[in-house]
């Protein structure tokens, strides 16, 4: 006996809400992953990543409701349209918005915070007028719907395994796009000397603006699997984005596996916590432990070890 | 193959250099002598396009570059090594070279390069960031030639690395040039580098050459008298 629950149902209490944690610890992944190219690589402060994220979900939004309307026979495999014109329309959005706002400020990193900001709350108004203030939800097609019992009491729901591989889909594809292409070399070459990188004859404009345009893309996807746990709102970004700098920063600025592995620990800590003690309860125990470590690793988890 | 055109280049209202004019034939080796402040950095800044030049023209070849952006005149067959050598320290040394290839569209480092600096083979895994100076110097210019240039710029490759490397570095420059054919701008303090090599010294002085001669029959004591302080 743990308290009031036996031993079975305290540890089926902990494998679910450990699941539970492990689709939220996908989003926060989804996000970082977004995060970790454009603040960890490019050190652009963007606060307005939340918003590129609730895009991805209301371009998800818009493609359910086309594709019950008029396309029902397809509506059982849309979310995967959905996610391609997600990342595509975040994309694009990205790409604009580094050219008419970000290009100018690679120099001045705290006015890119408020420059975003201010973009931030321009894209919330504009969601409001769009699609109104209340939140907006997808249907899910049969197939995602549903739970695998794997016991009399662990149930584990479908659509969170379908976020699951997802997520690990698109980390080793970022992955791959980071270390092994060829755009992945010329970005790091570009971060780590702009000048320099220009001048043995990358062009550095055009790999700004790819890399913050893919790193607005990725969340727009995160946004895509976002509607399939809640609901989407103007401003649910807000939420999010403290989040998901709290990870980027605790995992290392510029380590991905520091990314994964900061998000796996933050919201496997926030949903077991949450559900012995209150949401906000769980939220001042991470914080703290997270300032705790910070401050005795200011670089983060996980970092490169060479010489400057 | 190079040649420049009464060049401008000021910092604001500072003018550092002023009408300078140069012309580099091809397979040939210049070293540019002078002390610090006189405007060698700049100039070599200002050719690869690094700082905007006021005035003048700047052509390889046939091809006019003064204005044109870094990677476009490195395009052009422009080609940098800059003070301090400035590799990419987190990037693998393969990676470092991989990032002169991106005007050549290659994938993989021509078999050339890894011949004349077999250290860096070695290396190749190892991060940019973790080699001594010597090595990077070689990574630089590596890295510079990986771009198949035309005409390759040296900014002082001398400072701060051993002398014996410092004679390595001076065999595989003229090593690059007999067998890649192209020119070759180094600018220097140390005047015993650049008598092992430059087929031609010429000194700077607030801006503008004051002293050329070819290497055979140089008066070795004038060009110290311009470098001493």
């Amino acid at each position: 006996m743990i308290g009031d629950y036996t031993y079975t149902e305290f540890t089926s209490i902990l494998a679910m809400q450990g699941f539970a944690g492990l689709t939220l610890f996908s989003v926060f992944v989804l996000m970082a992953l977004g995060l970790a190219i454009i603040f960890g690589q490019m050190g652009v402060i963007n606060m307005a990543h939340g918003e590129f994220m609730i895009l991805g979900a209301y371009v998800t939004y818009l493609c359910s409701q086309f594709f019950s309307e008029y396309l029902p026979s397809l509506f059982s495999i849309y979310f995967f349209f959905a996610m391609i014109l997600a990342f595509a329309a975040s994309f694009l959005l990205g790409m604009l918005v580094e050219w008419g706002l970000i290009r100018f400020l690679y120099r001045r990193p705290l006015d890119t915070l408020l420059a975003t900001w201010g973009l931030s709350l321009i894209l919330q108004q504009a969601y409001r007028s769009i699609f109104g203030a209340r939140e907006v939800g997808v249907t899910l097609p049969d197939w995602l719907m549903g739970s695998i019992a794997l016991t009399d009491i662990i149930e584990i729901p479908i659509n969170g395994l379908f976020v699951m591989g997802l997520t690990i889909l698109i980390t080793l594809g970022v992955y791959f796009a980071m270390f092994r292409s060829t755009w992945g070399k010329s970005m790091r070459a570009v971060v780590q000397n702009r000048t320099m990188a220009g001048a043995v004859g990358i062009n550095t404009k055009m790999v700004d603006r790819m890399t913050f345009g893919l790193g607005c893309g990725i969340a727009g996807i995160a946004g895509s699997a976002f509607t399939m746990i809640g609901s989407t709102g103007p401003t649910a970004g807000q939420l999010y984005i403290v989040d998901t700098f709290l990870i980027v920063v605790f995992g290392g600025a510029s380590s991905l596996i520091g990314t994964i592995a900061s998000a796996f620990s933050i919201s496997q800590a926030q949903s077991t916590i949450e559900f012995f003690l209150s949401g906000s309860m769980a939220k001042v125990l991470t914080l703290l432990t997270v300032v705790g470590i910070l401050m005795l690793r200011p670089q983060g988890l996980f970092t490169l070890k060479i010489r400057r | 193959m190079l040649s420049i055109d009464k060049l401008h280049v000021a910092y604001g209202q500072s003018e550092v250099i002023s009408n300078l004019s140069l012309d580099v034939t091809s397979g040939e080796i210049v070293a540019i002598m002078g002390r610090n402040g006189m405007g060698k950095t700049t100039l070599m800044k200002s050719l690869i396009g690094i700082i905007p030049s006021r005035g003048g023209a700047i052509k390889i070849g046939a091809t006019a570059i003064e204005g044109l952006e870094s990677y476009q005149r490195v395009a052009s067959g422009l080609a940098y090594v800059p003070q301090g050598r400035m590799i990419f320290p987190t990037l693998t040394v393969r990676e470092n070279i991989e990032t002169g290839l991106t005007v050549t569209g290659q994938k993989t480092v021509p078999p050339l390069i890894y011949e004349l600096f077999p250290v860096l083979l070695e290396m190749k895994d190892r991060r940019g960031g973790n080699l001594s100076g010597g090595q990077q110097q070689q990574l630089a210019i590596a890295r510079a030639l990986a771009s198949n240039p035309k005409v390759l710029l040296l900014d002082e490759p001398t400072e701060g690395i051993q002398p014996s490397i410092i004679k390595e570095i001076a065999r595989t420059l003229c090593r690059i040039r007999d067998e890649m054919g192209l020119s070759i701008v180094v600018s220097e303090q140390v005047l015993s580098f650049a008598l092992d090599m430059a087929d031609r010294v010429l000194v700077i002085e607030k801006g503008e050459f004051v002293h050329e001669s070819p290497r055979a029959g140089i008066d070795e004591k004038k060009v110290s008298a311009f470098l001493s302080v």
